[in-house]
């Protein structure tokens, strides 16, 4: 995702938790080539006292989750908060552009992101459809069901997440609470086959982009993580999951 | 690559910041395996009216702009999904410059290979040639690479910044490709010399 920052590309240093990963797995090295490639990744890091033009430190457990309003995924908002008021707008082109992405949207400057309503989830893409996403997303569904005015599909990331996440009977939790349990794809990230939305209709996804007409013309789409989405399914609206009562 | 070095033509405006590859070509149009006949799918939602006729309120499919070679658009240009066909689209509709106050990277990079020029000029001059578009039907506007110059028949002109290589790549309608096909004689010698031969 360094492209919606503005970069080409973006590099991780390999760590213990990307060596655990790889180990064993298919294509991964065997004995003694294995010691070397982990030797060798474990060189793949910053120099000691590298000079950067920027660092910019997260703490992500101090974030709130955060819900897309417009049509790029910078147009994001605390699920705490509201979707911009254009009095609040800094200057002629920001209001302009902040009242197209509005109308686009179908929203009301000022509206309290957990008061927006869904009428489809979307569970999905290689980005936030790992094994993790799908537990994290269980672990919400389970034991609810699917709002009746929404429908919600969990779409694996890849043939082998969709594999070990029957193993681990994900899948029955997500049927049980009424999600289509559906075969690896692109889906709904990007629309190219019939998983689309209507003109109109709103859909929380868990994909990475919300340009207007991606997941099909005229759909609204509102990206949030795995966890989010699943609440929202349930609750029909987006809805902080740092309340959510765990089954 | 079709080479570029002086163009005189029509402009279209599309004022609006943050164009996305999204908007220029949608991504159901993606399936070609050619890089042509991506021009009649431009900025197809907005084109065209949900029932898929031609939107007569929008800019490129008024009479006046028909046959515009030359787009300004507003700041960042071509962002989102890194698509090449994004490129393809606009050069296929017959646009061999885009003029605006930014463009995002990755597109700037794909039309710099495909022979689409991107003009990056300060945000008061592209606001300049707008009251120009508006104050004169059919206005056209000459992209002089060779001088990197953007001007008109009536006192506007504009000075541009481009790298010298991207600059020398369109100049002389060079790819990559092209580039290396420079280079054809020692290429055909190193191959010469390290020639598999049957044993």
């Amino acid at each position: 995702m360094s492209i919606e920052a503005g970069a080409r590309a973006a590099m991780v240093a390999p760590d213990e938790t990307t060596v655990a990963y790889i180990k064993g797995r298919r294509f991964a090295p065997n004995g003694e080539q294995w010691d070397r490639s982990v030797a060798h990744w474990q060189g793949l890091k910053s120099d000691p006292g590298a000079r950067f033009d920027t660092t910019v430190e997260v703490d992500a457990a101090k974030l709130a989750p955060f819900v897309t309003w417009g049509t790029n995924p910078g147009m994001v908002v605390p699920v705490s908060g509201s979707v911009p008021e254009l009095r609040h707008c800094q200057n002629e082109a920001e209001r302009e552009a902040i009242g197209r992405m509005l109308e686009y949207m179908g929203l009301q400057g000022g509206t309290p992101i957990e008061k927006i309503f869904v009428d489809r989830v979307f569970i999905g893409s290689c980005t936030n459809s790992r094994l993790e996403d799908l537990r994290a997303a269980a672990r919400v569904a389970k034991g609810y069901r699917v709002s009746p005015k929404v429908r919600a599909m969990v779409v694996p990331g890849s043939q082998a997440v969709k594999r070990a996440a029957e193993q681990e009977g994900l899948h029955r939790i997500f049927e049980e609470a009424g999600f289509e349990w559906r075969e690896s794809g692109c889906s709904m990230c990007l629309g190219m086959n019939p998983d689309i939305l209507k003109p109109g209709e709103r859909c929380a996804s868990t994909s990475n982009r919300n340009f207007e007409g991606r997941q099909g013309r005229g759909g609204r789409t509102h990206l949030v993580s795995p966890m989010m989405a699943a609440a929202a399914a349930v609750a029909g609206h987006f809805t902080d999951i740092r309340n959510w009562r765990f089954h | 690559m079709q080479r570029f070095r002086v163009h005189h033509g029509k402009v279209a405006p599309l004022l609006r910041a943050n164009i996305d590859t999204d908007q220029i070509i949608p991504k159901q149009f993606l399936k070609r395996i050619e890089k042509t006949g991506f021009g009649e799918f431009l900025f197809y939602d907005w084109r065209r009216t949900p029932v898929g006729s031609l939107d007569p309120g929008f800019v490129l499919n008024q009479p006046g702009f028909a046959g515009a070679s030359v787009l300004l658009a507003g700041k960042n240009f071509g962002c989102g999904s890194s698509r090449e066909h994004a490129v393809w689209a606009l050069a296929g509709f017959g646009f061999r410059a885009v003029i605006a106050p930014s463009f995002a990277d990755i597109f700037a990079n794909n039309s710099a290979k495909n022979g689409l020029l991107t003009v990056k000029l300060p945000e008061a001059e592209v606001n300049e040639i707008v009251r120009r578009v508006e104050g004169e039907s059919g206005y056209q506007i000459t992209v002089d690479l060779e001088q990197r110059q953007v001007f008109d028949q009536h006192g506007f002109s504009a000075r541009f910044e481009i790298d010298d290589f991207t600059r020398h790549c369109l100049l002389e309608g060079l790819d990559e490709i092209g580039l290396t096909l420079q280079h054809e004689a020692e290429i055909a010698a190193y191959e010469e010399r390290h020639a598999l031969t049957p044993k």
